[in-house]
């Protein structure tokens, strides 16, 4: 150290520090935010993907919000939300109540299952579950064995029951999350709270609204952020198993973005598309945080 | 029976149903890809015995070889450079004075939320315009960007759990940040890192839409883009055979998942806490 250093003031800034976090955000600048940037410069043109950009202004926007079929992506989003998400963790949470204090063995086998469909590509899952639902697949097997050939049919190519048949895909996916989850939450709840519920004579269902859940609110809130978001942008589940059709019956926004960009050459569309899809992401993540947050 | 044991036999038959629902789907394609070729089994009966054809089949005609290969390049590409930059970062942010960390912590948790179905058309206009459309890079390079976020938040939090009296007494011998940082402090954080590299080696693998764009050449496809493009080929369109296709590509994380189960559960579980 030079003598030099005590003339220096005491709090200047060390930019060395700066060189540690450089390379992390010049690959994040380059491939994450440059890309949005360049996404919402798109969406306020139109754009064939060839020649030049015209600019059109929020006309894509008025354009979209007008077009029936893009609204409805977004209502079939919606209703993938209540199987994505609200099924899962209602299941996960009466699970959870039911499970307080019991400690059983081979719990760590369980979770190893129950956690599978997390680890494995949508598109291995799509494939199970589209031999499942096939015309001659185990659910209409498994219906005319008991009688119930009236019943059975091509699942995922019927108008009415495509939707809700990927969304009880997506709750097969996230009711194992959601169960462990709340379960490893449950657990670090101090059992003196649930001794103090008994003694005020709280029933089951007391203790349930009045112990656990309240003290389940983080995990509530990190389970609703993942599985809204994953509902809400599921490309991979929906591409494999019914491409958004039958018609439209399933077509959700993510998918649309990726025939608009690459199928249609609407570039500008899709664009304006991506950026509603994303507005409405960050919309639903901080409703949720604003409503769960810890009230003082 | 006494009431604890009534609950534990009550806990026992709900998570035995739940792991049988989470396991049929995989059973019921399993009994599929294993059946005789050229029989129909229902999915509602046992095979009657047990044929590797469709396997075969399935790996010679959907190229899996050089779809798995693809894919272990791109996982290793994507989880070493996004290690070693998170780490860096996050170092940086937790142990290290940087003006403005809110703004930039800020903008990484952009990231963290961004639906990436939005920005994957500029990434292709962009990429193609470099002459990188159809090469490993177009995959890997996105793919750091987009983990770096989580990476940085998950080492983060990690870098905060070691005590400060630890780096302070190298820093009064006179040790540089670089040397704290790779002599002291990472040997403490090594399981973290593991739990992340076994987080992103599974998130990088499952990856789909972006090889689906990026990615026309068939020699250069990932084994989740040749599974597609093998499951909607009508010329393949036996189901027993995809299915052992399905089963390929599912392999090798199925294997890393059997060994570092432990490792991801929590890994998912605290992790999603955390933030």
């Amino acid at each position: 150290m030079s003598t030099n250093n005590i003339y220096r003031p005491q709090n200047k800034i060390d930019y060395s520090s700066y060189l540690y976090i450089l390379p992390a955000f010049i690959l994040y600048i380059l491939f994450v935010i440059f890309p949005l940037g360049d996404t919402l410069l798109t969406s306020f043109t139109e754009w064939n993907g060839i020649s030049e950009k015209k600019w059109v202004g929020f006309e894509q926007y008025s354009k979209n919000l007008a077009n029936k079929k893009i609204t409805s992506s977004i209502k079939h989003s919606f209703i993938l939300i209540i199987f994505y998400s609200f099924l899962p963790i209602i299941i996960g949470l009466i699970i959870a109540g039911i499970m307080i204090r019991v400690k059983i063995q081979g719990l760590a086998t369980y979770r190893a299952i129950l956690f599978l469909p997390q680890i494995l590509s949508m598109i291995v899952v799509g494939i199970s579950w589209r031999w499942i639902y096939a015309p001659k697949g185990p659910l209409n097997s498994g219906l005319d064995f008991f009688g119930l050939e009236d019943v059975s049919r091509a699942w995922l190519g019927s108008f009415d029951y495509a939707l809700p048949f990927v969304g009880l895909i997506g709750t097969w996916v996230m009711f194992g999350f959601t169960m462990i989850l709340f379960i490893a939450g449950v657990q670090k709840i101090p059992s003196e709270l649930y001794d103090a519920a008994k003694v005020d004579g709280a029933g089951a269902i007391a203790e349930f609204f009045n112990v656990t859940l309240p003290n389940l609110r983080g995990e509530i809130i990190v389970a609703l952020i993942f599985t809204v978001t994953l509902a809400l942008r599921n490309f991979d589940l929906i591409y494999i198993t019914t491409g958004g059709g039958p018609g439209t019956s399933t077509m959700i926004p993510s998918m649309f973005i990726y025939k608009k960009a690459f199928q249609m050459n609407q570039v500008g569309s899709a664009s304006s598309l991506g950026i509603m899809l994303t507005l409405l992401i960050f919309t639903l993540v901080s409703l949720i945080l604003i409503i769960f947050r810890e009230k003082k | 029976m006494n009431y604890k044991n009534r609950e534990k036999v009550i806990a026992h038959s709900i998570f035995l149903l739940g792991s049988l629902i989470v396991l049929y789907p995989f059973i019921s394609i399993l009994f599929l890809a294993l059946s005789e070729p050229g029989t129909r089994i229902s999915g509602f009966t046992v095979p009657s015995g047990i044929y590797f054809d469709n396997f075969i089949k399935a790996w010679t005609a959907g190229g899996f070889s050089k779809g798995l290969l693809n894919s272990f390049i791109v996982v290793i590409g994507v989880v070493s450079v996004t290690i070693f930059c998170s780490t860096l970062a996050a170092y940086a942010f937790e142990k290290l004075d940087i003006f403005g960390v809110t703004p930039l912590l800020a903008l990484l948790l952009l990231g963290l939320v961004l639906p990436y179905e939005s920005i994957v058309i500029s990434l292709y206009y962009s990429m193609k315009s470099y002459g990188l459309t159809n090469t490993h890079w177009s995959l890997i390079l996105p793919q750091i960007g987009l983990s770096i976020p989580f990476s940085i938040f998950w080492l983060r939090a990690s870098f905060k759990s070691i005590p400060k009296s630890l780096s302070e007494a190298a820093k009064i011998e006179g040790a540089s940040s670089f040397i704290i940082l790779t002599k002291i402090l990472i040997p403490q954080i090594v399981p973290a890192i593991l739990t992340l590299t076994v987080l992103l080696f599974v998130w990088t693998w499952n990856e789909f839409l972006l090889a689906l764009i990026m990615i026309q050449d068939a020699d250069m496809r990932t084994a989740p883009l040749a599974l597609s493009y093998f499951a909607g080929n009508k010329r393949y369109g036996d189901p027993a055979i995809t299915a052992a296709a399905a089963i390929w590509v599912a392999l090798p994380v199925l294997i890393a998942y059997i060994f570092l189960q432990r490792r991801f559960i929590s890994g998912m579980v605290t992790g999603a806490v955390k933030e």
